[in-house]
């Protein structure tokens, strides 16, 4: 009934967190006063990269599962938006879906996330392959 | 049904972008996201569906599958779409800049 608000409103906090972190990775990237270009010698992904990951599969999770509302008619164009909002039944339903389903999404999507970050940081760990030579 | 199309959109997209991961020029990661995102999400709906109803949240309705079927569908055309028109916003080959502002 409303359970993508729940993933839509961590896409917010989110896209939030990313713009801070982006900035402050941007300020504290060494700068080349003459060729006007930042560099860095990391190899690593910067976070803000890697929490773009998340505002995509937020943002993108949320619109589609909205879509599917609007195609059962739960969400309409509107005020108050959301059909179950006329009953108070229906909306003691809704916040139970909000608070169960909607979050367990929410969880579900932020920990497979969270595994991509771990799986991503460790493959940065791992040593570079020198080119061997060939043996003869 | 909408869960088994956004997962099968989600996997092919991936395998796309799997191609050139290095040159992600035309967003691919995006769209995969953004599929993988819903398809996580219906899954918890399937999940709870099933927990409700048992054993029949496999045997839909023939209309009920149609309706699911046409659902998934826009679902994936939607998707699509919303990331065409990011990828013509954000234009990143420059492709729509360089004609629209084209010398003539």
């Amino acid at each position: 009934m409303g359970c993508f608000i729940i993933p839509a409103a961590e896409a917010v906090v989110a896209t939030i967190a990313y713009q801070v972190i982006k900035s402050k990775e941007k300020s504290a990237m060494p700068f080349k006063k003459d060729v006007g270009l930042a560099v860095t010698t990391d190899k690593r992904l910067p976070f803000s990269h890697k929490l773009k990951w998340l505002t995509n599969m937020l943002w993108g999770g949320s619109f589609l599962l909205a879509f599917e509302h609007v195609w059962h008619g739960e969400v309409i164009p509107w005020f108050p938006f959301l059909t179950a909002m006329n009953n108070p039944a229906d909306m003691a339903e809704m916040l139970h879906e909000m608070a169960t389903a909607g979050t367990l999404m929410s969880v579900l999507v932020t920990a497979v996330w969270a595994c991509m970050v771990l799986i991503t940081s460790k493959v940065e760990k791992r040593p570079t392959k020198k080119p061997t030579l060939p043996s003869i | 049904m909408t869960l088994l199309m956004t997962i099968f959109a989600a996997i092919i997209c991936t395998i796309l972008w799997y191609k050139k991961p290095r040159n992600d020029e035309m967003k691919i990661s995006m769209l995969c996201l953004m599929f993988w995102g819903a398809s996580l999400m219906w899954l918890v709906d399937a999940v709870f569906e099933y927990v409700e109803i048992g054993a029949e949240l496999f045997t839909p309705s023939f209309a009920d599958m149609m309706n699911d079927f046409y659902l998934g569908l826009s679902v994936i055309a939607l998707g699509l779409a919303t990331w065409l028109v990011i990828l013509m916003i954000k234009d990143p080959k420059g492709v729509l800049k360089a004609t629209l502002f084209k010398k003539k």
